[in-house]
């Protein structure tokens, strides 16, 4: 379609000829709506003059022109300026009482481009309109009223009589017919009844708040309301089934936090679910699916409706249905299950949408049993589907392989079955990791996993997977029972692959060369292997193989390199090389890596699964099936190796390092507080409530401790939604006498808190002594000015100078917890060696007040600030435990505490506490934390 | 979170069987909508990877970049609508179909590309009698077709004095506009 932009707007000289030529205009002007509707861009000066020729078109009276100049009236209003010029044109067609208008065209083109200071000049025509006979006006209207409601909802509030006239109105036939003209039409009745769907738009938007009202609206609608259903002088019934189905969203709206009101809800919902419209019936059965604490009992019903639909021919209906099913399962997997076998039925849908809620609601609601049978309908339909329909099909069947691991020589048998399949990319990336994931959790299977990605990548057309492969047989095939037979498939690659593969593969080697369990012929032969690299075309690969055999030699460099169980925490890695990268001024000095945190292993593993985790689920709600973004992330998250940390930073913003950056860049936002450093040294890591849930105010308070200075930040929340505050402030009082160690020096009040837009007040108090760390409680008072406001504005009232207030808080703690940054240190054991008794402080408690070792356990890594070890958290007996935590105190000295603790019936807990770091004064602090 | 307000449909997209489009309307009027596809880049962007998607789909419906879609290809023109993801289906397919049988109806049931175009007065002013920005006007098909008005004559304001000549020039234009619309195709 090559329309050109110039020569339409040339053509528009036409509206300026007398006399008018309607068609040759009308034809003109959907050209340039046209032009507009495809995208072409529009400059201000043409679009104004654009408009000021059309007002000329109002000369002519013919009908089927005004009908256009209507709509390109519209069009241009939100380019144009000046729309308002043809207000009192459009005021004239509105009014007009000849059958030759428009009105309801006029109408909504009126409304579209008024102001609304001029609104009341027009009101008492629209409210006219809003009970015309007419459908389309009154239809018109109201909808004009819904968009008005957004800009001047004061004087749409004065409609509600109109629209429930509206709403109630039984001039159901069409009235005599406005658009006659030269076209000449015949009278045609809507079938739809929409007006009443307006009406009853108009009429919540305008109640929404008086709940009385809305209860009312939906018992009249519902006919249990029987003396309001002669006032109409027959019963009051929803005709329009999008109406009808608005009433569903209401009543639910209007009638489930009440209890009272709960059986009614119920009644009526069972009611809605048998109506004759599918739609009223699937929002019905939807409705009953999402309330709250609905029973397994009350959804048999809604689910068997839904069940009848999954049958429908109708694509559309069918995936209402599932997908309402789908989230239903997640909560009530068991109520979900009659409908399976339907389910089933619908892996092969056309409609792929529909196929893939069908295979996810199945992983949830299916059993054991049924496993098989899934796993060989969808080997059947894998060859006929597309490749991005695979891929979660994949994801699929790898969250089934952590459902079930008992059926693990299904899945795999499965997964190597549809590798071998030609597929793209991301599809066989899904099916390895989910090898992977398999290998990993369920060891009985690890050895056929393992055989089955060696015979993978003998014939790999991807490089990236290869690495990925390779990378991973490096890390598990040594503590096989025989290594060797990774090691041949692995050199297979060294000859044959491209340089990417090949680097990857040398270093798969050295892994297997450096292995604890390695013995000495393996490493051996792994040398002579190693040795051939080094002849290679490519450095990249040379220098690993040289690396790697230089490390097989030397203990120390192996275990620093080969066997580090720990790793960088890799979304702050990320952000700190950015900043250097950026700043010039940094770049001249080295980068300094011991400013990254590090992270075990297991933990990284950890957040990434939680990460596929909750992105699997986002699958499973059906709220993102095929969404791009979430396949990005899914990708990101395992493809590449080198940044998982960042794909799950960006998915989890409950990382505690990303929190941390959050809070170091809010921080620096306030110039007092950014002098005292760059970034706080440590910031706890979970806020401490002072409020009690459910009060007026929410507060929070996290602690930054810098290398002087000590900030409270407290992130406050404002409930009441009638209030405005002002001027929030924090005041701390400590409970001892700490004015030799702190010193109170800023104080950032909020200037104004809305309701519900949670922000953040600050306390700082420095540090006098550098070698004093005191503990102290503080008592915390919050001084406010509360102002009255209008809550669907959020305003304060005009001349309310508002009054003083304070409200007081629960006690904020700073303990020597406070001054830890728990940061995982690899290699704990030789550390704590090496650290020696020189600086050890050991302490023993005798905890009465425990009942398990559990709650004691958490109790105390909450005070130490220290990062647990792994299995410190989880203890194995209840009689006795020990656990090992290590944390950097004030985010330099390194520190690692052991604990030893017995339980007893009776007793409590009895702990020993020793805490070796380079420093005694601060061992001795770490201990004294717990008293 | 239910939708309570009437604002259900996000966007009309018309393509046509190249994934070129044809009409587009987004809407933005609603309080809760999503201020993505604002600019033309954003929004052919999303476009081509729907029609890519939709193409050789039978079925009428599909998740796509967290909204419902509903389209509906009748020969070379392919009908979306880009709906709240939390709507009924059901009932946003109503408004779709309304839409298209209102077009089909129009358009003598001969829906497609060209005639389209021949006829995009109708079909714009059929828009504009469906969706008022974002909120469904009418679902019927029968009054979409109805409130929409049929093309007029030039010749309306001829007097009897010029009427040769007058026929003359104006069958002159309809020529050239038959002529024009033909040279778009």
């Amino acid at each position: 379609m090559n329309l050109d932009h110039s020569a339409v707007l040339q053509e528009a000289r036409v509206f300026n000829q007398t006399p008018i030529r309607p068609r040759q205009s009308r034809v003109l002007l959907a050209k340039i709506l046209f032009l507009i509707y495809r995208g072409d861009n529009m400059s201000t000066n043409v679009a104004t003059n654009l408009f000021f020729s059309i007002t000329k078109l109002f000369q002519s009276k013919d009908m089927s022109l005004r009908q256009m100049v209507y709509l390109a009236i519209k069009e241009l209003s939100t380019i144009s300026e000046d729309v308002i010029m043809v207000t009192s044109s459009l005021m004239k067609d509105m009014q007009s009482k000849s059958e030759m208008t428009y009105r309801a065209n006029a109408i909504r083109a009126l409304c579209k481009i008024v102001d609304p200071s001029m609104l009341p000049g027009i009101e008492r025509f629209i409210k006219a309109a809003m009970v015309e006979k007419s459908p389309s006006i009154a239809s018109a209207a109201l909808v004009s009223g819904l968009h008005l409601f957004g800009e001047a909802k004061d004087v749409v509030r004065r409609w509600g009589n109109e629209a429930n006239e509206a709403l109630n109105n039984k001039g159901l036939s069409q009235g005599p017919s406005f658009f006659g003209g030269a076209a000449g039409q015949s009278q045609v009745v809507s079938t739809s009844n929409i007006v009443q769907y307006h009406a009853i738009g108009l009429l919540y938007a305008i109640r929404q708040h008086d709940r009385m009202a809305v209860l009312k609206l939906v018992q009249t609608f519902s006919g249990q309301n029987k003396s309001s259903s002669w006032l109409g002088g027959s019963n009051a019934t929803l005709r329009s089934s999008m109406a009808q189905v608005m009433l569903v969203r209401y009543a639910v709206r209007v009638m489930e936090g009440d209890p009272s009101l709960q059986g009614q809800l119920h009644a009526l919902l069972e009611e809605w679910i048998r109506h004759r419209s599918d739609m009223v019936s699937l929002e019905a059965a939807r409705a009953m699916c999402q309330l709250r604490d609905v029973t397994g009992k009350q959804l048999t019903s809604a689910v068997s409706a839904l069940q009848v639909f999954l049958s429908s021919p109708r694509p559309t209906v069918r995936f209402a249905a599932i997908r309402t099913l789908s989230t239903l399962a997640r909560t009530h997997a068991e109520a979900v299950q009659p409908c399976n076998v339907d389910m089933e039925g619908l892996i092969t849908d056309a409609n792929r949408s529909v196929a893939t809620l069908a295979i996810t609601t199945l992983l949830k609601t299916g059993n054991e049993a049924s496993v098989d049978r899934l796993m060989k309908q969808m080997q059947g339909f894998m060859t006929e589907i597309s490749d991005e329909f695979k891929t979660i099909v994949a994801e699929a069947v790898r969250s089934l392989c952590r459902k079930f691991p008992a059926k693990h020589s299904v899945f795999l048998a499965f997964l190597a079955g549809v590798l071998r399949d030609e597929g793209g990319f991301e599809f066989k990336r899904a099916a390895i990791e989910a090898i992977m994931d398999l290998a990993k959790h369920v060891p009985e299977c690890k050895e056929a996993a393992l055989a089955h990605l060696c015979e993978f990548i003998e014939d790999c057309e991807f490089s990236k997977l290869s690495v990925r492969v390779l990378h991973f047989l490096g890390e598990e095939g040594p503590h096989t029972a025989r290594p060797t037979m990774y090691i041949r498939h692995i050199y297979n690659r060294v000859v044959l692959e491209n340089a990417i593969v090949r680097a990857a593969a040398v270093s798969a080697l050295a892994k297997f060369g450096a292995s604890p369990s390695a013995d000495p012929a393996l490493q051996r032969s792994v040398r002579v292997l190693l040795r051939r690299c080094l002849d290679d075309r490519e450095d990249e690969v040379r220098d690993r193989a040289a690396w790697a055999l230089r490390i097989t030699d030397d203990g120390d460099a192996r275990d620093k390199y080969v066997r580090d169980d720990s790793t960088f925490a890799l979304a702050v890695l990320e952000r700190k090389l950015v900043e250097y990268c950026a700043s010039p001024a940094a770049s001249a000095a080295r980068f300094n890596f011991e400013a990254v945190p590090r992270i075990s292993r297991a933990q990284e593993e950890e957040t990434r699964s939680r990460v596929r985790m909750e992105t699997m689920d986002a699958v499973l709600t059906g709220s993102a099936v095929s969404t791009p973004a979430q396949h990005r992330l899914g990708a990101r998250d395992t493809s590449e190796p080198s940044t998982p940390a960042a794909g799950g930073a960006a998915a989890a913003p409950v990382d505690v390092f990303e929190q941390q950056a959050q809070y170091a860049s809010k921080l620096n936002a306030i110039p007092e507080l950014a002098a005292f450093g760059a970034q706080p040294l440590v910031s706890s890591q979970k806020p401490a409530e002072l409020t009690e849930a459910e009060t007026e105010y929410v507060v929070r308070c996290i602690k930054h401790v810098y290398e002087g200075h000590i900030v409270f930040q407290f992130d406050i929340t404002n409930t009441i939604s009638e209030q405005v505050m002002e001027q929030v402030e924090v005041s701390m009082e400590p409970e001892e006498d700490v004015s030799d160690a702190l010193q109170p020096v800023v104080v950032v009040p909020i200037p104004e808190l809305r309701y519900d837009e949670p922000a953040t007040a600050y306390v700082a108090y420095e540090r006098t002594d550098p070698d004093t760390f005191p503990t102290a409680t503080f008592a915390c008072t919050m001084r406010f000015i509360v102002k009255e406001c209008d809550p669907a504005t959020g305003e304060p009232e005009e001349g309310d100078d508002g009054f003083e207030d304070e409200y007081s808080l629960e006690a904020a703690d700073l303990g020597a917890g406070d001054f830890m940054q728990a940061t995982y240190i690899p290699d704990s054991h030789t550390l704590w060696e090496t650290l020696g008794q020189a600086g050890e402080a050991v302490e023993t408690f005798a905890l009465a007040n425990f009942d398990s070792i559990e709650e004691c356990v958490e109790r105390v890594c909450e005070l130490l600030g220290m990062c647990p070890l792994e299995g410190a958290l989880k203890p194995t007996s209840k009689a006795a435990h020990q656990a090992v935590f290590t944390g950097k105190w004030m985010g330099a000295t390194r520190t690692v505490a052991r604990t030893r603790m017995t339980y007893q019936k009776g007793s409590g807990v009895t702990m020993e506490l020793a805490v070796r770091s380079e420093d005694q004064g601060v061992s001795e602090l770490v201990v004294s934390s717990i008293a | 979170m239910t939708n309570l307000s009437l604002y259900t449909a996000n966007a009309t997209v018309m393509l046509d069987s190249e994934g070129n489009r044809l009409i587009a309307k987004y809407y933005h009027r609603g309080q809760q909508q999503s201020q993505s596809y604002k600019t033309l880049k954003d929004q052919r962007k999303f476009e081509g990877e729907l029609f890519s998607k939709t193409r050789k789909s039978s079925s009428e419906i599909i998740m796509y970049d967290g909204q419902t879609v509903l389209f509906k290809n009748v020969n070379d023109v392919y009908f979306y609508l880009i709906g709240n993801p939390e709507e009924n289906e059901l009932l946003l397919s109503s408004v779709l179909n309304g839409f298209v049988e209102g077009v089909s109806i129009l358009l003598k049931h001969n829906i497609d590309k060209r005639s389209l175009l021949d006829n995009l007065d109708m079909v714009v002013l059929a828009l504009d009698e469906a969706i008022d920005d974002g909120i469904a006007l009418e679902t019927d098909p029968n009054v979409i077709a109805s409130n929409v008005s049929k093309r007029g004559t030039d010749t309306i304001d001829v007097s009897l004095s010029n009427l040769n000549e007058q026929t003359l020039i104006d069958a002159y234009n309809q020529a050239k506009e038959r002529f024009n619309l033909a040279l778009l195709r």
